[in-house]
C-alpha cells in the first residue's frame, strides 16, 4: 500500500503540479500577510496573535 | 480546479475549528500574560516597540538624533484595535486566517507526497508542523513578550523564514526518502541553521519580571502544540470526506473514492 502510493504519486503529480503549489502559494501568502506584513495596521490587529505564534514581532 | 477547489474547502473548516480553538485556549493563557507585559512595555517608554536603548522621549522627539529614531518608529500612531472585545475579534481572524493558511500548505505537501491516509496521517503532518513552524525557529528566537529588547525586525524575519523552509525540508527527506545520502542532508538541513545562529538581541535588559515571561514561553509551546496536533488531525479526516469530481486516487480502496 505504501509503496503502491508511493509509485503513483509520481505518476498523478504531473495534473497535480499546478492545483498543489497554487494551494501552497495562497496558504504561504496568507500566514506571510497575517504574520510577516510590516504594515502596522495589519501589525496591531494581528498583534497577539504574532507573539503568541512566536512570529518575530516589534 | 476540483482539487483545488476540495482543499480550499478542506482548509477552511480545518482552519475555522482549530483556529477558534486557538484563540479560546490564548485566551486563557497567553494573551493575558501579553496584557500583563504591556504594562511594563508602557511604563518602560510610551508605545516605543524594539529599542530598548530609545530614549523614553522618543515621542517628543528633542533633537535630529531623536526624531531619526522617531521616523524609524512608527511617527504617527497607526490604528489598532480597541482593547477588550474589538481586538479579541482581530485576534481570533488572524488565528484562523493563519490557520487556514498552515492547512492550505500541509494538506498542499501531504497531496503531493500520496495524500494523508486519515487522521493518523493528518496528525503526523500536524506535528511536523509544529516542529517547522514553532519548536526550530523557537530554539534561535524564542517567543518574545511585548517590551523585551530583540535584534532588527527584518534579520529575525528572514532567519525564522529559512529555519521554517529547511526544518521542512529536512523533516521531509527523513519522512519520504530512504537512503543514506537523503538522511544526511536532512540532518544538514535540520541543523545548519542553528549552526549559523539566530539575530541577537543587542541587550537582554528589559523590565518585564523573568516568571511572567516563563510562563508566556510555555504558555506559547503547549498552545501550538495542541493547535497543530487538531489542524493535522482535522484536515486528515476531512480531507477524507471531501473528494468529490476527483478523479479516484489509484492506491486508495474505491469505496473511499466514491464516497
Amino acid at each position: 500500500m505504501a509503496i503502491n502510493s508511493a509509485a503513483t504519486s509520481v505518476s498523478v503529480s504531473s495534473s497535480k503540479i499546478i492545483p498543489l503549489s497554487m494551494t501552497a502559494l495562497l496558504g504561504l501568502f496568507m500566514v506571510g500577510f497575517v504574520g510577516f506584513s510590516h504594515l502596522d495596521v495589519v501589525h496591531n490587529a494581528a498583534h497577539d496573535t504574532r507573539h503568541s505564534l512566536a512570529f518575530p514581532c516589534h | 480546479m476540483s482539487l483545488f477547489r476540495n482543499i480550499v474547502f478542506t482548509a477552511v473548516i480545518a482552519g475555522l475549528l482549530s483556529g477558534l480553538l486557538l484563540t479560546v485556549m490564548q485566551s486563557f493563557s497567553t494573551v493575558p500574560l501579553i496584557l500583563q507585559a504591556e504594562v511594563y512595555e508602557k511604563a518602560e517608554g510610551g508605545h516605543s516597540h524594539e529599542h530598548a536603548t530609545a530614549p523614553a522621549d522618543a515621542t517628543a522627539p528633542a533633537g535630529p538624533a531623536a526624531a531619526a529614531t522617531a521616523a524609524h518608529e512608527h511617527e504617527e500612531e497607526a490604528w489598532e484595535p480597541a482593547d477588550g472585545f474589538e481586538r479579541f475579534i482581530y485576534t481570533a481572524a488572524a488565528d484562523v486566517l493563519s490557520a487556514i493558511g498552515f492547512a492550505l500548505v500541509i494538506i498542499a505537501a501531504s497531496e503531493a507526497l500520496g495524500g494523508f491516509g486519515g487522521w493518523r496521517g493528518g496528525l503526523m503532518f500536524g506535528i511536523a508542523g509544529f516542529i517547522t513552524v514553532i519548536l526550530a525557529p523557537g530554539l534561535g528566537l524564542p517567543p518574545e513578550l511585548p517590551g523585551m529588547p530583540a535584534a532588527e525586525l527584518a534579520p529575525r524575519q528572514i532567519w525564522w523564514i529559512s529555519t521554517a523552509a529547511c526544518t521542512a525540508a529536512g523533516l521531509g527527506l527523513l519522512a519520504y526518502t530512504r537512503s543514506a545520502v537523503f538522511a544526511a542532508l536532512a540532518i544538514v538541513l535540520l541543523v545548519a541553521p542553528h549552526l549559523i545562529g539566530a539575530p541577537l538581541a543587542p541587550s537582554h535588559e528589559t523590565s518585564v519580571p523573568m516568571d511572567l515571561y516563563a510562563r508566556f514561553v510555555n504558555a506559547v509551546y503547549a498552545t501550538n502544540l495542541v493547535f497543530w496536533a487538531v489542524l493535522g488531525a482535522a484536515c486528515g479526516t476531512i480531507r477524507n470526506r471531501l473528494r468529490t469530481g476527483e478523479e479516484a486516487p489509484a492506491g486508495t480502496s474505491p469505496k473511499l473514492a466514491t464516497r
